[in-house]
């Protein structure tokens, strides 16, 4: 029963290759409908919109110092946007960063003080926290598999709680206590919180700081092998370590560059004002995560880039400066968001559909 | 056996099997690849083929028998390691990112680098230019590498999945399902390169529940049923016509035969007889 007529398998032939230079299937869409697909550029036009938008109905706004407030006020939220639009590319968000800065800076601040050391220390020891707190919520996220939407908000409450009864335990106030004339604050402030003049108008440091940390961010993300893993955990975590790549370091990380990320705006708020007010921070992770995503980092992982949250927390820094100087009720500030975020979102899903359309 | 599987094989499964708790997913497997040949696994859903492909590609350790790599025990415990040892696997799902680049994905979790350390960075144009020569050679020639993966047809992203898997140095390659959510035509485009790959060389296991384009590529046939073989024999002890009663159901199906028989209107005589689906059964050779 066991005679067959081919002893020999039937396909033998290997492929020849294509003779062709294209396969002339795909037409090349025009420039600009190109351009247009990628977020950045949709949200680089919708921070000129804004721009241009204030420029015409608040004075204000032209002017130059105006201006150094309005990318000061877009640095403190682009600084903490940049691992927060990472995370996300790496498809996973981190709810509690808002109070994690307000921790990073209470731990600094205490410490410091409680302990009568030179800042320097508590500094040191807010980064070991900051960090502690990014690879906590990175392990449980990869070893629960658990959505980091729940594991994050769990951190996120156990933070605010935190924050809010420790320093009344500590200092018996709900503020810490001013650290201004303690060693090495002087220092640190220079670091942290200075600012310096270009041609008449007081510029802050962290502006700088946020365009540094944004190139750098752009540069990882598309030059370097990290970067490609982070788009490729966030795409498709299985296909990704199938095929070797380190799912849990790079998760892991992400989640710890957020946490530093916390630590470095913790101390500029500590060391320009001097204090921290403990019930801070609330509310700011869903800036940073609106600042990501109309700065075209798609929500559920795998696409974005660092230059979009930088254009996207600008739009935030615009619309809150600008609705001030243009004598508007500050409270509209909300409703811009609302509407901004919107906006982005349904271009992302435009650009996701688009990109995966065969 | 013909003269070619005599020599000693890559991959070698002597009795292997795979407990979940207490569910016996696999059991006494035999399995042999050789270099330059293509060893079809075939079996119905749930009969252990992604356990048994799961184990050989190091996503899963096997709990009984052995494991032999070019003829020593391994037991794996990332893929990364069987990666490293020239095990590929081409999974079901391609373990593509649809969202990446086609280039970025031919070379995910090898990236080649250049430049001292604070500046190493990847070799975007090298590496470009490899996916281009690469898939060029198996036939594929694509516009645009950087248009995202998600774009491009499934048999085309199976394609690419397998020319990578090539350039990477692969000996063995395993394949989950390449033709399974394929038409006629992807099917036969991705036949040709399983003989492409096998014509290199390579050790090809091709997982399949199709035993016609198992019976295309296919030197020797194994048949998993419920975690156990059924059937393994070379090509020169099976036909394509046992081959397929085996898949559809063998011994089960000539028992259904007879409980159909009962019930007026069914015409049983085309069905084979129990005596025709004697077949060399597994018997570890």
């Amino acid at each position: 029963m066991s005679v067959t007529q081919h002893a020999e398998p039937a396909v033998t032939a290997p492929p020849a290759p294509g003779p062709k230079e294209t396969d002339g299937r795909t037409a090349q869409r025009p420039l600009a409908l190109r351009l247009l697909a990628r977020p950045e550029v949709g949200v680089f036009l919708g921070a000129v919109a804004v721009y241009v938008f204030f420029l015409v109905s608040a004075p204000p706004v032209r002017d130059g110092s105006s201006m150094a407030n309005v990318l000061y006020q877009s640095s403190t939220i682009g600084i903490m946007a940049l691992p927060v639009a990472l995370l996300m590319v790496g498809g996973e968000f981190d709810l509690s960063s808002g109070v994690a800065v307000i921790t990073s800076a209470l731990t600094a601040s205490m410490l410091a003080y409680q302990l009568s050391m030179n800042v320097w220390m508590g500094v040191l020891l807010a980064l070991l926290v900051s960090l502690a707190i990014g690879f906590l919520n990175g392990w449980l996220v990869v070893k629960t598999g658990l959505p980091s939407f729940l594991i994050t908000l769990g951190s996120f409450l156990i933070l605010q709680g935190v924050n809010l009864a420790v320093t009344k335990l500590v200092t018996g106030n709900v503020a810490t206590d001013d650290i201004s004339d303690m060693d090495g604050f002087d220092q640190a402030k220079k670091v942290f919180a200075s600012s310096f003049e270009v041609g008449g108008v007081q510029v802050k440091i962290t502006i700088v700081y946020w365009l540094v940390f944004a190139a750098l961010a752009t540069w990882v993300l598309l030059r370097t092998k990290y970067g490609n893993w982070i788009f490729a955990v966030g795409g498709n975590k299985e296909s990704a370590r199938a095929v070797g790549v380190p799912v849990t370091f790079t998760k892991i990380s992400l989640f710890m560059l957020v946490g530093f990320g916390a630590w470095f705006v913790g101390m500029h708020n500590l060391f320009s004002f001097n204090t921290v007010q403990s019930g801070e921070g609330v509310g700011q992770e869903l800036i940073y995560i609106s600042a990501a995503v109309i700065g075209g980092c798609l929500l559920t992982g795998g696409a974005g880039s660092a230059i979009g949250p930088v254009f996207g927390a600008f739009m935030f820094g615009m619309v809150q400066q600008g609705i001030v100087y243009a004598g508007w009720n500050p409270d509209w500030f909300k409703a811009f968001l609302g509407v901004m975020l919107l906006g982005a979102v349904l271009i992302n899903l435009w650009v996701s559909r688009t990109a995966t359309r065969r | 056996m013909t003269s070619n599987e005599t020599g000693a094989p890559v991959v070698e499964l002597k009795a292997a099997g795979k407990s979940y708790g207490n569910i016996r997913a696999l059991h006494g497997v035999n399995l042999t690849v050789h270099a330059g040949k293509v060893t079809c696994v075939l079996g119905d859903n749930g009969a252990g083929k992604s356990t048994l492909i799961k184990i050989i590609s190091g996503l899963h350790q096997h709990t009984e028998g052995e494991f032999l790599v070019d003829g020593g025990a391994v037991r794996f415990s990332t893929p990364r390691e069987a990666l490293d040892k020239g095990i590929a696997t081409v999974y079901q799902d391609l373990a593509v990112v649809p969202l990446m680049p086609v280039w970025r994905n031919f070379f995910l979790g090898s990236e080649t680098t250049k430049g001292p350390w604070p500046l190493r960075r990847l070799d975007i144009e090298g590496m470009k230019k490899t996916a281009d020569r690469e898939l060029r050679e198996m036939g594929i020639v694509l516009d645009d590498l950087e248009q995202p993966i998600g774009t491009l047809s499934g048999g085309q992203r199976q394609c690419v999945a397998i020319a990578r898997a090539v350039y990477f140095g692969a000996r063995v390659l395993i394949l989950d399902e390449p033709t399974a959510a394929l038409g006629v035509k992807q099917s036969g485009v991705v036949l040709k390169y399983i003989a492409a790959a096998r014509d290199r060389g390579l050790g090809v296991i091709f997982i399949t529940h199709n035993p016609h384009h198992a019976y295309m590529v296919g030197d020797h046939f194994s048949v998993l049923r419920l975690g156990t073989m059924e059937l393994n024999a070379s090509r020169d002890e099976v036909s394509l016509e046992e081959l397929t009663n085996h898949m559809a159901g063998g011994s089960e199906l000539a028992a259904l035969k007879h409980e159909l028989s009962q019930v007026r209107g069914v015409d049983v005589e085309e069905l084979p007889e129990a005596g025709d689906l004697v077949a060399p059964v597994a018997s570890g050779e």
